[in-house]
């Protein structure tokens, strides 16, 4: 889809700029870093603005202690395979403090993705093929690494008239389908959802637990969007959490890994690549071969465990940069983002539209609404060789300059066709229902 | 660095009887693991590393040493030892990273402009957004205008490269590539002895079949055509060969290869049909009388048309090495060059998966290639400062050879490039011995036995491969000169103790 977008600039088009709000990108779209972890960053890359008398007094204070914790004082340096170690001691902090249970920086690598635990998981040898349960619709990522390392992405389909919930029967259907397929070793959850914007129940996420302890699966939590979540009634509960809260023997047994990042909630910060892996209830005779794959990785990229660390360790109250901080992110102590726009107003917009329904967005950075096409549309589609959803996405970026995502990238039910795009402005909402309204009408 | 890797890495003992049966249950134990995952491993980072943080963390406490610190001459970091980052490229990033800074007077014109270009092609102006997988489109380019001049005018397409996340990544991607079949057809992959211990490790995970090639060390560790025609034809019988890695100049060996032998190589691998993969990372460090940086490219295409139309080749560099130093920005391209146009969709399939490079590593490749110009402000600063890197490692090297070849019982290689020395030093029989009794190799024992006694970190030659009977370590170049003097002489010391002891 990039090589998309950039095949139609240089053409006369009826409106100036093209709207990405494909990517899960918040800076992409539009939304500003924060300054603060911009301006630690600048100072830790170039200390000597720690001499100048324009930077707050946190600021510098902050970076020159993340430089103290870097060999020659330089963020050039190679760090710990794992992380800098005084970063992963405060995020086992940050885990501890919001789950209520104590987690321990052994634990915990700084490495973006699931690459390495699912490089464990899987062999491009084994016979038969090791599978991994994925929720559809959900981000490729997982599935395509999958399939590189040989295994089978076996899908289980989240209920979209329910919410987008995970239902246990559906899990059990899936596992059945899987085993004729492959060997199930593990089930993937994206808790809350990319990008149906679900989520999961405390219910949901028992019955998925137990279901996993059953079946002798490894769980794997992407918890990346922990961070937003902008329904009242929902909450975000770690896997973690949870687990503990089943208690013994579950807690001391089940093995999970479980994913969070800088990339998305407040700081947005994709391009830094800061992100980390919670390993818990690990055989200990597997993990100095976990070890030792981290390896193959010089270092994780130091830009992105500074955000970790400003992500985990924000100004607190009296600080100089607080009030700025705040004032970008009033709910940041209860953990929402209002940074992002709330999704409701722009939901309300859609649903009263013809042709497309779209279940609450509950968290996560996307509305992954339904489109109700009609066999004229679906046809047309064929015709030029696209899927239905995708011709839909074409002609809007074409028409419009907007430019969203089929659900065909995330997976969905056959005969369904979706759209997935970040939270839109008032005025790009406007576009997109003006085309929306103009090509049901004409493919009536 | 601190206690951590050691409580991480408390080995435990792999033998199920004392480790009692695995917990029952467990989904990932050591008999469902990926079994390519056992054959990884990592010398650089290995157990001499840990035992050295280990002996840190001991220090800090108090404890009563035979020295005041420890050296970690293992690792080729230059900012951990000392070296100064270029002032441009700091300023440069610091400027992405927070804008407001255009305003601030104390940074050059040309800092600026360099800024506002690299945001400009960042999506929402801001380093914090993903980018293309391929990397960061006027970065490329910028790469390809670099690697035209570099190679005296040979056109380079911006599409044949891919920014990595340091050359570590663009070549492990690339082995994935190339890696493939079963049995008897499984591909084997060519690699230098001794070798950068990546390579074994991720053809362990990816379970390739590892074709040893020797250096030469008696030609200043030359590659010879004869042994990879030896090492070839042997391996034909159980694997297929399908890439030749050369690392060039050499890690850990430090030559430079010279023109002909480059030339001889193109031809070798035309011949037998083998992709080429040429590690270049430490294009910039070239320090002897006599030798010159050449690019497998540039030889390439300077051979004419019958090998620069059908030689398939990746080139790697990367911001960690040369005079940047910048292991931890994590920045690199590749060049890929003849490759099949299916293949090439499939690369960049592949590189997608892990959505983009972090964008200050694309940001800083592509001010390295596009570095501050004769005329513009910073150019005068940038030239002192990359000269000033420059000929103190050149210095180094130079020291370093002196004055281990004043050892008995050791022997340098000239340090033509790269970073690190790999003398060959004579072990006592009776330390053989003994290191067998502890089931360790005789030049780990030796190091291990460096460590404890003087503090200095190196790696054993047995983690890079060397030919059976001689023992290695590698040092790197990179402490302060005054520092590397000390280290010098304890390293001599150590050596005729440790000699006249198990004489």
């Amino acid at each position: 889809t990039f090589h998309f977008k950039c095949d139609i600039q240089g053409e006369k088009k009826p409106y100036k700029d093209v709207i990405d709000v494909c990517w899960g990108d918040p800076h992409g779209a539009g939304m500003k870093p924060l300054t603060f972890v911009r301006q630690v960053l600048a100072a830790c890359i170039y200390p000597q603005l720690l001499d100048g008398g324009n930077l707050p007094m946190d600021v510098k204070r902050r970076a020159q202690k993340l430089l103290r914790w870097c060999d020659g004082g330089s963020v050039g340096s190679y760090t710990n395979t794992g992380g800098i170690l005084e970063i992963v001691e405060n995020l086992a902090q940050f885990i501890s403090q919001r789950d209520g249970v104590p987690a321990h920086p052994e634990n915990i690598w700084i490495h973006p993705g699931s690459q390495t635990i699912l490089t464990l998981l899987l062999s491009s040898e084994a016979t038969p093929k090791r599978g991994v349960l994925v929720p559809v619709p959900g981000h490729s990522t997982v599935p395509l690494s999958v399939a590189a390392l040989g295994g089978v992405a076996a899908p289980y389909f989240l209920d979209e008239e329910r919410g987008w919930e995970l239902r246990a029967d559906e899990l059990r259907r899936a596992l059945a389908s899987a085993r004729g397929v492959c060997r199930p070793v593990a089930l993937y959850v994206i808790n809350p959802g990319n990008p149906t914007g679900h989520v999961q129940s405390r219910k949901s996420m028992e019955e998925v637990i137990r279901f996993v302890a059953e079946n002798n699966l490894f769980l794997l939590a992407d918890e990346v969007y922990q961070g937003s979540v902008y329904d009242a009634n929902s909450e975000f509960v770690s896997y973690k959490k949870r687990l503990y809260e089943l208690g013994p023997p579950l807690a001391h047994t089940l093995e999970l890994a479980s994913f969070h990042s800088a990339s998305k909630g407040l700081l947005g910060e994709c391009g830094l690549r800061g992100g980390y892996v919670e390993l818990l209830n690990m055989d200990p005779v597997v993990m100095p071969y976990v070890e030792r794959l981290f390896h193959l990785i010089p270092s994780p990229p130091v830009t992105g465990q500074i955000a970790l660390e400003l992500m985990v360790e924000p100004p607190q109250p009296g600080d100089p940069s607080y009030p700025l901080y705040m004032h970008v992110s009033p709910k940041v102590h209860r953990n929402r983002s209002s940074d992002i726009q709330s999704a409701a107003p722009m939901l309300q917009v859609l649903n009263r539209l013809p042709a497309i329904s779209c279940q609450p967005v509950r968290g996560g950075a996307f509305a992954f609404p339904r489109l109700h096409l009609t066999t004229k549309a679906i046809r047309k589609a064929k015709d030029a060789g696209m899927q239905p959803d995708m011709f839909y996405c074409t002609k809007l970026l074409e028409d419009t300059g907007v430019f969203v995502s089929p659900g065909c990238e995330y997976g969905q039910k056959e005969g369904t066709y979706h759209i997935r795009f970040g939270f839109l402005p008032k005025h790009h909402l406007v576009r997109l229902s003006a085309f929306h309204l103009k090509f049901m009408k004409d493919l009536s | 660095m601190s206690g951590l890797s050691a409580t991480r890495c408390g080995l435990p003992k792999e033998s199920v009887a004392e480790n009692g049966a695995p917990p029952r249950g467990k989904v990932l134990t050591i008999d469902t693991m990926n079994p390519t995952v056992k054959m990884v491993e990592y010398a650089v980072r290995g157990p001499i590393v840990q035992r050295a943080v280990e002996l840190e963390k001991e220090l800090s406490e108090g404890r009563k040493k035979p020295f005041q610190e420890v050296i970690k001459a293992n690792i080729g970091d230059a900012h951990a030892m000392g070296q100064q980052p270029i002032t441009f490229f700091r300023q440069v990033l610091a400027l992405c990273s927070y804008p407001e800074l255009l305003n601030d007077s104390t940074f050059p014109e040309d800092a600026k402009s360099r800024a506002r270009r690299i945001l400009q092609s960042c999506g929402g102006n801001s380093m914090g957004s993903y980018s293309a997988s391929q990397g960061i489109d006027s970065v490329r380019q910028d790469v390809a205008r670099y690697v035209q001049q570099r190679d005296g005018g040979v056109y380079c397409d911006p599409d044949n490269i891919y920014l990595t996340t340091g050359a570590s990544d663009g070549i492990v991607t690339m082995l994935k590539l190339l890696v493939c079949g079963e049995g008897a057809s499984r591909t084997g992959v060519m690699i230098s002895i001794p070798q950068y211990p990546l390579y074994s490790a991720a053809l362990a995970e990816l379970g390739a079949v590892q074709i040893n090639y020797y250096l030469n060390e008696e030609a200043c560790w030359s590659m010879d055509i004869g042994e990879l025609q030896r090492a070839l034809d042997e391996a034909r019988g159980h694997c297929n060969p399908r890439a030749l890695c050369i690392i060039n100049p050499g890690n850990p060996t430090g030559q430079v290869q010279n023109r002909k032998c480059i030339e001889d190589v193109i031809r070798f691998a035309a011949k037998e049909r083998l992709f080429l993969m040429a590690d270049e990372v430490y294009q910039d460090n070239v320090y002897a009388d006599g030798c010159e940086f050449h690019s497998f490219k540039k030889v390439l295409f300077e051979m004419g048309p019958e090998y620069s139309n059908t030689v398939e080749l990746a080139s790697f560099h990367s911001t960690s090495k040369c005079y940047m130093g910048e292991c931890g920005f994590r920045g690199g391209y590749m060049e890929i060059i003849n490759m099949d146009d299916e293949v090439k969709a499939q690369l960049t399939k592949l590189v997608s998966v892990r959505l983009c490079p972090p964008v200050p590593g694309q940001a800083l490749m592509g001010l390295v290639v596009n570095p501050p110009q004769p005329g513009e402000p910073s150019h005068e600063n940038f030239m002192k400062e990359r000269t000033a890197t420059l000929s103190a490692l050149a210095d180094k090297a130079r020291l370093t050879e002196e004055v281990l070849n004043t050892v008995p019982g050791i022997s340098c290689n000239p340090v033509q490039g790269a970073m690190y020395s790999f003398p060959r030093i004579s072990i006592p029989e009776k330390a053989v011995k003994e290191a067998a009794g502890q089931g360790q190799q005789p030049d780990m024992f030796y190091c291990m036995r460096l460590l404890e006694e003087t503090g200095i970190c190196l790696v054993p030659g047995s983690g890079f491969g060397q030919k059976d009977g001689t023992y290695h370590f590698r040092m790197t170049i990179l402490p302060p000169a005054d520092k590397l003097k000390i280290l010098l002489s304890k390293v001599k010391e150590f050596h005729q103790r440790f000699t006249k002891q198990y004489s």
